[in-house]
């Protein structure tokens, strides 16, 4: 960002006569607020899609009403969410529950800011990306913990257990799959990790070696279980608990809730294809840094994240629900041995072949 | 006026009505509890959760006050009654013919079953004899009912266990079986069609094509569904070995209907105690055995059960749709229905277990006293046994599976 900011100081006369740090404020502040309406564009585009294909699985239309074939739903839903009343339960934390939604939206987004959008597209280009996005991901508990608990409801609370056993214990399968790609690539930057599966498709880092390609299915069912995403979706099991975690939230915070829940989709499916499948590169060895090229790698990433986007939503549509202990059975005695192994494995190849 | 004896289950099974043994002792769950919260280094307190009226998994309005140690219920009380609409006492005020509606009200998922007991009853009070074709229809209708209301539990199974696809496709087929019943009756839902002494409306054979249709697209649809369902690796795992429901406790309960023949229970009142025509039909009784997955009894196979049945019940009506024979549909009646001083008890199999109406006539033309059985208010009890030391996602599972309609649970 800063590279970028410098680039544009050193070219325009104009910017060269500002201070530096107004430039770099300004820069930085609607960096952030283009990721903002870009990732809170798609999470609505995403609920779209979401609605229209399981629709299309359930032999039904979807919302086709609201823009082309529906596409301005989630304007509509949105409008819709905030003209409802703002319900506080009376006997609820108050202070507590009116900033719950608000931390869960900051976990979520907080992540898009080292998360590379196309070639060069990536407002902090960190040298612990991948850390920082696991890391800050994880914030997400914390409002869900005060959303149940300031609710006051039982619902909630329940609801609440269930979230943060499920995705506390699921970040360990979550972050190790993903560092079986580090390891290999010797980098936690994210753009340097998309950078080494230029070329062919066999570049990409999940057909690179045994290990990634196991890691890669280790990292996307923990994802779906960290997203709460079904057949993990305990935590607001509408057919157990009502609605978890939210029942007591309506209107604009509940929709805040929504947002970050799709949001998050898309963080994930973007990682996924950042680390495993190849980032904006295509497939094919072409260079797409130059000013065209960049929109197209945007245009590659978003078609390939569209595409797991499709596969959680199409396994949310098809699959019954977990149940609790079978959700920790399933994180404890199988991811998790399998994705240390898959590390031990990455390691080894790492130490025999000397990375690469 | 009176009846043939009919055996009751115990009677026929040759076994003695036991005394409900608990299934978890509460003491010793007190001590478990005791030990895993490390006597007093940590204070654990449980959870007294109002599970409905307002619930999206009980059904309807059913009030269940569980008792939960974190995920664990503990202890469950079910509050029924928020549906009393008082069929039975309405039947006591209103002439025969004019109290059938509300029959329909009662199981609302299968009112053609609820008809037909009904209509059988006052008929043996007053007897009448009803016209054979009446009785071939009468057996139609009741059987694409069944269907109708089976693969509606099937999907509905599917919501609980939280797969939202499986409803969406049952209902896709349940709805051409609604609308075949809405082509004879003129209503989706609540039909008045079977009548005292035959039925309303006469089969026409573009209506019997459309039939057979109906249960051919079922009979193709039921392997997928079950691809949803019951080969699903994650379904068998929240349903199987969950909520057994061992044979002896199922008898005491007064268990009927599929969940009744899940335990392995060989009992079907249309096979065993034959009412209407359905002992000239060949069908078979589906009865658990432990050969598919889990243990005989459990909520696995309450839904295999529905779905075995579902594929009996095409049989059944595609062959009284072959042996329709022609001629009246209505007995003659008089305008005002006066059934000589007696008594009936009539039971028929409803989609939900085994529906059974008493009436006292006293030669006017009202019944002396009403008293209907319901299938769902015997199977809801057994969960209270069950459902101890069980998680509140088993809880869903087994309140489910045992498909409770709370209409006719509270009448």
């Amino acid at each position: 960002m800063k590279s970028f900011l410098d680039g544009l100081i050193e070219g325009s006369a104009l910017l060269g006569a500002v201070p530096r740090g107004l430039v770099y404020t300004t820069g930085i502040l609607l960096a952030c607020s283009g990721v903002l309406l870009l990732v809170s564009l798609f999470a609505g585009e995403i609920v779209w899609m979401e609605r229209r294909i399981s629709g299309r699985i359930q032999a039904r239309i979807g919302p086709n009403r609201v823009g082309p074939q529906g596409l301005l739903q989630f304007l509509a839903d949105g409008v819709k969410l905030m003209a409802k009343e703002d319900v506080i339960p009376s006997s609820a934390d108050r202070l507590v529950f009116l900033i719950a939604p608000y931390i869960v939206f900051t976990g979520v987004f907080a992540a898009f800011a080292a998360i590379p959008l196309g070639a060069g597209l990536v407002p902090a280009n960190l040298t612990f990306g991948l850390f920082y996005v696991l890391a800050i991901t994880s914030v997400e508990v914390v409002g869900v913990i005060m959303a149940g608990w300031a609710s006051n409801s039982k619902w909630s609370i329940l609801g609440t257990m269930r979230e943060v056993a499920q995705v506390i214990s699921y970040e360990m399968p979550l972050a190790i799959s993903a560092l079986t790609v580090a390891v290999l690539a010797g980098s936690l930057n994210l753009t340097e990790i998309v950078d080494q599966q230029q070329g062919w498709v066999w570049q990409w880092w999940v057909f690179r070696s045994p290990a990634t390609f196991v890691g890669f299915f280790l990292f996307f069912t923990a994802a779906l279980a960290a997203l709460k995403r079904a057949p993990f979706d305990l935590p607001e099991a509408e057919s157990e608990l009502v609605a978890g975690f939210h029942t007591e939230y309506t209107g604009f915070r509940f929709a805040i809730f929504f947002l970050a829940e799709y949001a998050g989709m898309f963080l994930f499916s973007v990682l996924t294809v950042v680390l495993f499948f190849g980032g904006w590169h295509p497939g094919v060895p072409v260079s797409l840094t130059t000013g065209v090229g960049r929109a197209l790698s945007f245009l590659v990433l978003f078609a390939k994240s569209v595409f797991f986007i499709s596969v959680m939503i199409w396994i949310r549509w098809s699959l019954p629900r977990y149940r609790v202990d079978k959700v920790m059975y399933l994180c404890y005695k199988v991811l998790l041995p399998w994705s240390v192994a898959a590390m031990v494995v990455a390691a080894l190849q790492v130490l025999l072949t000397g990375g690469r | 006026m009176s009846h043939e004896p009919v055996p009751s289950v115990p009677q026929v099974l040759g076994v003695v009505a036991p005394a409900v043994p608990p299934v978890v002792d509460a003491a010793d769950l007190a001590r478990a509890l005791e030990e895993r919260s490390m006597g007093q280094a940590l204070r654990t307190e449980e959870l007294v959760v109002n599970m409905g009226p307002q619930h999206p998994s009980t059904h309807g309005v059913l009030r269940v006050v569980i008792k939960t140690d974190g995920e664990v219920v503990t202890a469950l009380q079910p509050h029924i009654g928020n549906l009393h609409r008082c069929v039975e006492k309405i039947g006591e005020s209103l002439p025969y013919y004019q109290w059938l509606p509300y029959v329909d009200r009662m199981d609302y998922l299968a009112a053609i079953n609820n008809e037909h007991g009904a209509c059988i009853a006052i008929e043996r009070l007053a007897g009448i004899v009803v016209p054979e074709r009446a009785e071939y229809i009468r057996v139609i209708l009741a059987e694409v009912q069944r269907v109708a209301s089976h693969i509606f539990a099937m999907g509905v199974y599917g919501l609980d266990t939280g797969a939202i696809t499986p409803f969406l496709h049952t209902f896709r087929e349940r709805e051409r079986g609604l609308d075949l019943l809405d082509h004879i009756a003129g209503g989706r839902l609540l039909y008045h069609v079977i009548r005292i002494g035959g039925v309303k409306r006469d089969l026409s054979p573009e209506w019997i094509d459309e039939c057979h249709a109906f249960l051919d697209a079922v009979e193709q649809r039921l392997p997928e569904y079950n691809t949803l369902l019951l080969d699903n690796h994650i379904f068998q795992e929240r349903t199987c070995n969950i909520g057994v429901i061992p044979p002896a406790l199922a008898v005491g309960w007064g268990v009927t209907g599929p969940a009744l023949r899940a335990s392995g229970v060989d009992w079907d009142t249309r096979r065993d105690a034959p009412y209407g025509i359905y002992d000239r039909f060949q069908f078979d009784v589906p009865i658990a055995h432990s050969g598919v997955a889990g243990v005989v009894g459990d909520c696995f196979h309450r839904h295999w059960v529905r779905f075995k049945e579902t594929e009996q019940a095409i049989r059944i009506a595609r062959q009284a749709l072959r042996d329709l024979p022609p001629g009246e549909i209505q007995a003659k009646l008089p305008k005002t229905l006066k059934p000589p001083k007696g008594e009936v008890y009539v039971r028929v199999e409803n989609p939900r277990g085994e529906l059974a109406y008493w009436m006292v006539a006293d030669g006017t033309d009202k019944a002396w006293r009403i008293r209907c059985r319901g299938p769902s208010f015997s199977n809801i009890g057994v969960m209270t046994d069950v459902a101890r030391g069980a998680l509140i996602a088993d809880l869903v599972a087994l309140m489910g599976s045992l498909d409770i309609v709370l209409g006719e649970v509270d009448r």
